[in-house]
């Protein structure tokens, strides 16, 4: 039953990203991209399972590595994404 | 209260606000807002999946964020508008390490037998966080021009491809079959995932990294999506499915932009082949006073840049003559091409980080059937996203992708180094076009140099 749930909420996310990104202007597509780009670092949260474990050594070297390349993804990409936009401007702000 | 059911109420709140956030970022005037709100989700997220996890030591989580935070912070403040398809490569690289560790390390963690569905995720956040991983990096190599950025290919490429398949299909039913940390399938399937991430982006020239980008961004999501599963975690499956969703949309595009499809993008080895036939004619140079007096009385102006444009830097000297052009009365205008430059959206941020309002750039779509009012077209280091050959020569590589139309435009300036053909390797017939002048010589250069003929 477990597998039916989470596969539900699989389908309905996948149906929703494509609702909510299919309308976006170019101008924004690559702040978009590095934004989703931040999203994926949420294998942090699974992350963590691994690395505070003191059950075995190679899950909390493995788990710890991996908190710290998701935590590059989430960083970086969110960050990046902020310098990036905070460069757009419209011809109102521009002028002031 | 279980602790359980409260971190399942908080993924909740986070996967509202990842929605939220970027809904907002689909519009240039909630977009800060909208970062910000899908920061603020995973932040929650990250604090409950923290809580939730039975954390009993906290050395390799404290050591890998503050390994993890240094070095993304650092990368995101340093990093050169110019480099930033690059960075997002490698961030994205990232996160499908992740990925791949988070699916290895279940397989240390499993009290009981792994049951065969847990395995197959794993095998699957294996496989696509390796992909991505090393996919990303070869795509960092190729658009920091670190290694050869065309098409790499060699005879039995596809035999050699096939074979990989086929090892890793092998591998995989072999591991689920009988799941176990210590299988030796399991580190087969590590190596041969690597490895497909090479040979997936070798294959595909420079022209066409927008699309291994946005492929490669939907490729990690699929990952955390993977590796939810093997970990049963709902915030990674929802994120993990929002971001592959909102990569194969953009990657879509990216192929429509280019009249092509995604097997063939990531099959043809484009750029490898000429075939087209040769371009023959005598270009018109033109020195930058000459340029001067036509700018000088044009009304109408549209810049169309492209890669070349970040390369030389020129974004901000290119604003300025806008600028000056504006006050001399001139409408101005910015084309650009969903394809120009090494990502999707490359050079409205180019455009946007010189001071650009985003209402002058304007869409493909929107300029070509006015392209005829437009007395000056200024091509600024564009070459194939401005070919007439797309639509003229069937025999072209590049025919039938929608291309700017700016010979069509009264005057065409091409801003230009030397006579080399673009990166796809084809020819450009609209260097010798009746309507096209060549400014010849580094594009900021010469840009300054009308820059100071105005002044």
């Amino acid at each position: 039953m477990e597998i039916v749930f989470l596969t539900f909420i699989l389908v309905l996310s996948v149906f929703l990203g494509f609702e909510l990104i299919s309308k976006v202007p170019a101008t924004l597509h690559t702040p978009l991209m590095s934004g989703a780009n931040a999203i994926s670092g949420i294998t942090l949260a699974g992350a963590f399972l691994a690395a505070g474990t003191t059950s075995n050594e190679m899950a909390s070297w493995l788990g710890g590595a991996a908190v710290a390349f998701a935590t590059v993804n989430v960083v970086g990409g969110y960050l990046v994404t902020d310098r990036m936009l905070s460069m757009f401007k419209s011809k109102r702000s521009a002028q002031s | 209260m279980s602790i359980d059911l409260l971190a399942n109420l908080a993924y909740i709140l986070a996967a509202a606000l990842f929605i939220f956030g970027l809904k907002m970022l689909g519009s240039p005037a909630t977009a800060k807002r909208g970062n910000l709100l899908s920061s603020t989700a995973m932040f929650i997220a990250v604090v409950s999946g923290l809580i939730s996890a039975e954390v009993v030591s906290y050395e390799f989580i404290i050591g890998g964020m503050i390994v993890g935070a240094t070095v993304g912070a650092l990368a995101a403040r340093l990093v050169a508008m110019t480099s930033m398809p690059e960075m997002v490569a490698l961030f994205n690289g990232s996160g499908g390490a992740s990925s791949l560790l988070v699916g290895w390390a279940t397989l240390y963690l499993g009290t009981s037998e792994t049951s065969t569905f847990t395995a197959a995720t794993i095998v699957l956040a294996i496989l696509i966080g390796g992909l991505t991983f090393t996919g990303s990096l070869i795509a960092y190599g190729k658009l920091s021009e670190r290694i050869n950025s065309a098409a790499v290919v060699f005879p039995l490429q596809r035999f050699l491809n096939a074979g990989l398949l086929l090892g890793i299909v092998a591998c995989a039913v072999l591991f689920c079959l009988e799941p176990s940390a210590t299988s030796p399938y399991l580190y087969a399937l590590l190596g041969l995932a690597l490895v497909l991430g090479v040979m997936a982006v070798i294959p595909i020239g420079g022209a066409d990294m927008p699309v291994v980008i946005s492929l490669l961004n939907s490729y990690s999501g699929i990952a955390a999506c993977a590796a939810g599963f093997a970990v049963g975690n709902n915030i990674l499956i929802v994120a993990g499915a929002l971001v592959g969703a909102s990569g194969i949309i953009l990657t879509n595009i990216m192929c429509k932009a280019m009249n092509r499809s995604l097997t063939n993008v990531l099959f043809s080895g484009f750029g490898a082949v000429k075939s087209a036939k040769a371009v023959e004619g005598e270009v018109k140079p033109v020195s930058v006073e000459d340029a001067y007096y036509i700018l000088e009385a044009a009304s109408n102006v549209c810049f169309v840049p492209g890669y070349g444009m970040a390369v030389a830097q020129a974004q901000h000297v290119v604003k300025e003559l806008g600028k000056i052009l504006e006050a001399n009365g001139c409408e101005v205008s910015y084309a650009i091409h969903p394809v120009a430059g090494r990502m999707p959206g490359h050079m409205n941020v180019l455009l946007a980080e010189a001071d650009v309002p985003y209402e002058q750039l304007v869409e493909m779509d929107d300029i070509n059937p006015r392209i005829e009012n437009v007395d000056v077209a200024i091509v600024i280091g564009a070459n194939d996203v401005v070919n007439p050959s797309a639509r003229e020569d069937s025999d072209s590589p590049i025919y039938g992708m929608p291309i700017i139309n700016v010979d069509q435009a009264r005057t065409v300036f091409v801003l230009k180094r030397s006579m080399a053909s673009g990166f796809s390797g084809v020819d450009n017939p609209l260097f010798f076009g009746e309507n096209t002048r060549m400014l010849f010589g580094d594009a900021k250069e010469s840009i300054s140099g009308v820059i100071g003929e105005f002044g």
